[in-house]
């Protein structure tokens, strides 16, 4: 149980980070942050207590394994991110030119 | 087994691929061969609409044959609802790619312009025609993370800063979905929406089952810009190119957004009372405050972006009145009225306000500003665009000959036959001011006299715009036959059916 309240918490820390933060790069990190906590609760979903790798053996018919599927999702789900993340980086390094800084109070064209 | 079924994802697929490495040898490439693409597209989603009919196709991706009638690999569904979502993709993709060819002269990299929209087709496709959780998100993610790189096409310092904005909303709503999709499999030990369905049907935890309701709900709200959730939606659809914000604002909200939370929240959760309040008054609340942010823009195309949370409100309120009575079990000929008008909105929708972004596009093609005030006089030196665009500002504010008045009407009588009197009163005041709001756009922008004299050289647009353009207005008047008894029931009754009966989709893809 702890786990998952830590996991939470993670996410929590995250949102913090995105809501509170001045900086474009930091903005950055603290959706990884919440991205990775996503993944945590995943890998969690899937654990059983005693488990094995789910790699069957014929030998022993009746070990337990854990669920494989949330790790498959949990691939799938890095890969997704891993692409989200560059984007944002991208248009952050764009900003930056036309910007001069990372502070994002002074980022602000668009309003009404 | 229809083998069909998968070409929507593959065929894009396959489309960015061979433009980013044919594209690079011959010229003129990219934008023929993406047009062809989506027209092949269009012309196979027009053919299922009819063929669909009260089938539900399923498709199992790799052959994976259910075990103990459990499914164990991706289903790919077909329905009534999706086959009318799926043709509006592909068909208002065709148009905006069409416009495109001339639109996209003043830009750089039309290769990877092309590549992006095509991925992005792909990417709504596959979160329409998918009939498993994890399935939707991936394709979701492959779906907007073009549109980011779209909306930031332009690399100014506004485009960027809009696309900042939405990928960091976008990317808290993707996490709010992934964490929702792990709570749904924590329990139910599946990812296909029809066997969600029949294992929460025999009974869950109650606080549980909310709670994923309402990650799901606002995961996919903040992906469909509803009222507490739209700060990115004006920024995002504003500064896009033209043809991208009619794909993001009449087409991309409706796919990844408002089909996924009526797909869900009917075939996959049982309906309940309490959400279906909710919904209706998030419905409400986008519909009025949306369009009271809308009258007071003056840049083309913030105005459009306004007014599009406030016609989405009206489909997710008739939607949600529908919800409401089916969870009240009373009265279910008005729910599918209820239900009906909200899906014949939210094609009207596509079309018309698909039609008004590309007129943004055209005038600010020519003219070279958004801003309502230095405009006017257009009427006479761009005649088409003219017409194009007062055929859709009529639509859009419900006035007789045009599609949009049918969906509203429906929509005002069905609040009324369900007794929501308030709702159908704000639904006819927020109709209102929308007619005010697009009568300013119109007499600003064409009908004004041209005082401060643009002496400038304005011709009407190039002839692939002005083409889309008109056909696109034909359709907008060619929707309203919807309405009519004969095709209403070819195409509307189908989609109702699917969601007013929800295991009649939960047993039909399990019995496969």
């Amino acid at each position: 149980m702890i786990a998952y309240v830590m996991c939470f918490i993670l996410f929590l820390v995250g949102l913090y980070g995105v809501i509170t933060r001045r900086n474009l790069v930091k903005i950055a990190v603290s959706l990884s942050i919440m991205e990775i906590s996503t993944f945590l609760f995943f890998a969690l979903v899937g654990y059983i207590d005693g488990g094995v790798a789910p790699i069957v053996d014929p030998a022993d018919p009746v070990k337990t394994y854990v669920d494989p599927l949330p790790q498959a999702l949990v691939l799938t789900a890095i890969v997704i991110g891993l692409a989200t993340t560059a984007m944002l980086m991208a248009v952050i390094i764009r900003l930056y030119r036309k910007y001069g800084t990372f502070d994002i109070r002074e980022i602000k064209n668009l309003r009404g | 087994m229809n083998p069909l079924l998968p070409l929507f994802v593959v065929t894009p697929l396959l489309g960015a691929f061979l433009i980013m490495i044919i594209g690079r040898f011959v010229k003129e490439f990219n934008k023929y061969f993406t047009s062809l693409v989506l027209l092949f597209l269009a012309c196979i989603s027009f053919y299922f609409l009819f063929i669909t009919g009260e089938h539900v196709f399923v498709y199992k991706v790799g052959g994976w044959e259910p075990i103990n009638r459990i499914p164990i690999g991706i289903y790919i569904v077909m329905d009534g609802f999706t086959a009318i979502v799926v043709c509006i993709i592909n068909l208002i993709g065709f148009i905006s790619a069409f416009y495109s060819i001339p639109y996209l002269k003043r830009y750089t990299a039309e290769n990877y312009y092309y590549a992006l929209f095509c991925l992005m087709i792909a990417g709504m496709n596959g979160v329409v025609i998918s009939g498993d959780l994890f399935n939707i998100f991936v394709f979701l993610e492959i779906s907007v993370i073009s549109a980011y790189a779209l909306v930031a096409f332009g690399v100014e310092k506004n485009e960027l800063e809009a696309s900042f904005k939405y990928q960091v909303l976008g990317g808290i709503a993707s996490f709010l979905i992934l964490f929702g999709i792990g709570f749904i499999y924590w329990k139910a030990k599946t990812l296909n929406i029809a066997d969600i369905k029949e294992v929460f049907s025999s009974g869950y935890d109650r606080t549980y089952y909310l709670f994923v309701q309402i990650l799901i709900l606002s995961g996919f709200g903040l992906k469909a810009a509803i009222i507490p959730f739209h700060a990115w939606l004006p920024d995002a659809h504003s500064s896009a190119p033209s043809p991208i914000s009619a794909m993001l604002s009449g087409v991309l909200i409706k796919a990844v957004g408002i089909y996924v939370i009526i797909r869900l929240f009917f075939n996959m959760f049982a309906v309940s009372e309490g959400m279906s309040i909710l919904i209706t008054t998030l419905g409400t609340l986008s519909m009025v405050i949306g369009v009271f942010l809308a009258i007071g823009q003056w840049d083309i195309k913030r105005l459009l972006a306004y007014h599009s949370i406030s016609q989405m409100g009206y489909v997710i309120l008739s939607v949600g009145i529908g919800m409401i009575l089916i969870s009240r079990g009373v009265r279910n000929e008005v729910a599918a009225l209820a239900i009906a008008g909200g899906i014949f909105h939210l094609i009207n929708h596509a079309a018309f306000k698909g039609l008004l972004f590309l007129n943004a596009g055209a005038i600010e093609y020519t003219i070279g500003t958004r801003d309502l005030h230095e405009m006017s006089g257009l009427a006479k030196f761009m005649p088409a665009t003219s017409a194009t665009s007062f055929v859709a500002s009529m639509a859009i504010s419900g006035i007789p000959p045009f599609n949009g008045f049918f969906s509203k009407l429906i929509i005002i009588i069905a609040a009324i036959m369900a007794k929501f009197y308030l709702l159908a009163l704000l639904a006819v005041i927020v109709s209102i001011i929308t007619l005010a709001s697009f009568l300013k756009f119109q007499r600003y922008a064409f009908f004004n006299k041209a005082e401060n004299a643009i002496k400038r050289n304005i011709k009407e647009v190039p002839f692939p715009m002005l083409l889309s353009m008109i056909v696109l207005s034909i359709i907008c008047l060619f929707l309203s036959i919807l309405v009519f008894p004969g095709i209403r029931e070819m195409i509307l009754t189908p989609a109702v059916d699917i969601l007013m009966d929800p295991s009649k989709y939960s047993s039909t893809i399990i019995g496969h």
